[in-house]
């Protein structure tokens, strides 16, 4: 029943935030609903540590080791963002760079993909799974263009285009999975994961494999895996700032979710090792392509998009090592970029709003105009550029330590590509926290409380993952298989 | 069932027609008019799959398909291509005899690649895998090759349907929840995308996507 309620929460509150429209309730209509789908999923937390794994309402919906921090850290970040969000467009609209009009479709819209992020992490059903990430596309789409403007409005039909072709390629892989396993499972249960799960041994390589390859395009067009990450930049850049924090932090994560569940029925209980190897040499071009590009961005919020780019090809990585050790690092590294890259880009947002700019060029001296604004931005950089105490230090650490075992070759690779990455966003950070300030000293937002909220969290991951969090990881590693 | 499969290949080479059809049509009008062809026959297929099967779901799949992509989103891309004037417009092309060209590649490329898929399991037949996945190749090659945002948009929904008829043709549709889900992805999908080209006009001044990209750099 919670599994249920953790989905109808938010897409109740998507109706209700709709109809009331550009009312000065609907900000706090947005956090009220975002708290009670972050108070459903502690709860549904507390059962699965009480009864272990468990599937509701006739096997539709489910939540096992795997699933559950991550809808645990949907929750969280979509009512942090919810709470940032608050300051943060009631600011744009003030300055005039938003319609008051356009905010019922904000909320209605973001509460519409907190909904469609939850279903596809809860839901036992491949079929619905694909459905929930094209209605993530189909309401973020409107979103990165909210702005009306030229470049927006450019963002969102790539978005649209690219993502609507990636996920009819992912459709077709679902299919040829219904297919191969229809003959074993019958018409009924041939998309249910938990059913799936237990028969991956038996079902016919030659199709899981064609299968595989139509998944990993499409869905990994939604996580930006290099090639297929062109609208990812775009996207990010020119959306309100908490839809780019929502995007990094929860959407990459659950399209790389889909990716991994299918990697373990196509290789089929550890018989074939080569969807391994497909998702190493993705995510290792993505690590590369995206620490490289990084040198080159003016514009701030593409910097940080092309990080996540960065990042998601090293999560993609590790999980292809597979194994215990990678499989952790894996879950820890998705678990501890969604909460900084999140952080980064309130900051970011935060930092852009009061310089009137996102060009890295013209924004400088931050750290005088408000220093605790300053230094949060300083620290959510280092944090995602990896330095210790930070969460990311450790899962990267692991991550280089379990490729060193089991494909050394790469490490060299890997070693370069973060130290670019660390070069060229420490570089531009500096420049734009220190440095003469060019504007008047601005009082403390109270949006800053988010990323600081998320910057403490990561900074636990760092130094000790709590027992709760680890258990669940080797499980899910476990359960993932090598 | 081997009454029905005469019938079914023919309907699955009527749909590769339409595909190539699409691929070389320069009006807009008439390629929405194609559009409602290929559900036309999707939805023959699909009742042909149901009466082949007994199978009341597949009656229910194919009256959903039908009401959808015969009458809805036609006219819905009727009204739009009317509202924003461009349904006699004619667009430019690459030669058409090279896209043909490339089409009849892509088709033999995917017959090849249909053979393992065949090669298992109660297909009907395994010509029909082949032309549903050559006509998945034909739609994308169409959105790659369409300069106007609403052919890529019908290029789209080409896809969708052949994506609907790879399921029928290989594994008698998906579940029923599964097909409604998708169908209610693709009308609103159009809605989004109906509000998405006023918006482009408004801002561009065309719906020339050549246009619309030049901006970047």
């Amino acid at each position: 029943m919670i599994l249920l309620w953790i989905v109808l929460i938010p897409l109740i509150g998507a109706v209700v935030l709709g109809a009331l429209g550009q009312r000065r309730a609907g900000f706090s209509g947005n956090i009220a609903v975002s708290a009670a789908t972050l108070v459903a999923a502690c709860v549904m937390t507390v059962r699965v540590l009480n009864d272990g794994p468990f599937t509701a309402w006739h096997h539709e919906l489910f939540v096992d080791p795997l699933s559950v921090f991550l809808v645990d850290l949907t929750a969280f970040v979509a009512f942090t963002t919810s709470v940032f969000s608050q300051t943060y467009m009631r600011a744009e609209v003030r300055l005039g760079h938003l319609k008051p009009t356009s905010l019922g479709l904000y909320h209605a819209m973001y509460q519409a993909f907190i909904f469609t992020m939850l279903l596809a992490l809860t839901s036992n059903n491949i079929g619905v799974l694909w459905i929930a990430m094209e209605g993530a596309t189909l309401s973020t789409a409107l979103l990165v263009s909210l702005y009306r403007t030229q470049a927006g409005l450019e963002a969102a039909w790539k978005y649209f285009i690219l993502c609507g072709v990636g996920l009819a390629l992912a459709l077709l892989g679902t299919i040829m999975v219904y297919f191969a396993a229809h003959s074993v499972l019958g018409a009924h249960q041939a998309l249910l994961w938990t059913h799936l799960y237990s028969v991956r041994g038996r079902l016919e390589p030659p199709i899981m494999a064609i299968a595989f390859v139509f998944l990993i395009v499409g869905y990994g067009t939604k996580v930006g895996l290099v090639p297929l990450h062109a609208w990812l930049p775009d996207a990010h850049a020119e959306g309100p700032t908490p839809i780019s924090a929502v995007l990094s932090g929860l959407l990459l994560n659950v399209a790389l979710y889909a990716i991994v569940r299918f990697k373990v029925l196509a290789s089929g209980g550890a018989v074939a090792a080569w969807p391994g190897r497909l998702m190493i040499g993705f995510g290792l071009v993505s690590v590369l392509v995206g620490a490289f590009s990084l040198g080159g961005q003016r514009d701030l919020k593409r910097l940080f998009a092309y990080s996540s780019i960065e990042h998601m090809g090293l999560a993609t990585f590790a999980f292809g090592l597979g194994g215990p050790l990678a499989t952790f690092a894996a879950l820890l590294h998705i678990t501890a970029h969604s909460l900084t890259k999140s952080a980064v880009f309130f900051t970011t947002g935060q930092v852009a709003q009061t310089a009137g700019t996102k060009d890295m060029d013209r924004i400088t001296g931050i750290v005088d105009r408000n220093p605790a604004l300053g230094w949060t931005l300083m620290a959510s950089c280092l944090a995602i550029v990896g330095t210790p105490p930070f969460g990311i230090f450790a899962s990267e650490f692991l991550i280089l330590i379990a490729a060193l075992h089991q494909a050394p070759w790469s490490v060299p690779l890997l070693i370069l590509a973060l130290g670019v990455a660390f070069a060229a966003i420490f570089r531009r950070t500096q420049a734009m926290v220190f440095g003469v300030a060019d504007g008047p000293r601005i009082s403390t937002p109270p949006s800053l409380l988010a990323p600081l909220a998320h910057l403490l969290l990561v900074l636990v991951l760092g130094l000790a993952i709590p027992p709760l969090l680890a258990t669940w990881y080797t499980e899910a590693a476990r359960l993932l298989g090598p | 069932m081997t009454s029905l499969a005469a019938p079914i290949n023919l309907l699955a080479a009527l749909f590769l027609l339409v595909a190539f059809a699409m691929l070389s049509q320069r009006r807009l009008a008439n390629l929405i008019s194609l559009y409602a062809w290929q559900g036309t026959i999707l939805t023959f297929s699909i009742a042909m799959a149901a009466y082949a099967d007994h199978s009341a779901h597949l009656y229910a799949s194919a009256l959903l398909t039908g009401v959808l992509k015969i009458v809805l989103v036609p006219i819905l891309l009727r009204r739009l291509a009317r509202r924003l004037d461009l349904q006699w417009d004619r667009e430019s092309l690459v030669q058409i005899p090279t896209v043909m060209l490339i089409g009849l590649g892509l088709v033999i490329f995917a017959f090849n690649a249909a053979l393992p898929i065949a090669g298992v399991g109660h297909i009907i037949n395994h010509a029909i895998v082949g032309i549903a996945l050559a006509s998945i190749l034909l739609s994308l090659l169409m959105m790659i090759l369409r300069a106007t945002a609403l052919s890529q948009v019908i290029g789209f929904l080409a896809l969708e349907n052949s994506l609907i008829f790879v399921a029928t043709s290989v594994t008698y549709g998906m579940p029923m929840v599964i097909e409604f889900g998708i169908a209610l992805d693709v009308i609103v999908g159009v809605f989004i995308l109906g509000v998405f080209f006023f918006h482009i006009r408004e801002q561009f001044d065309s719906l020339d996507i050549a246009r619309i990209e030049r901006r970047e750099e």
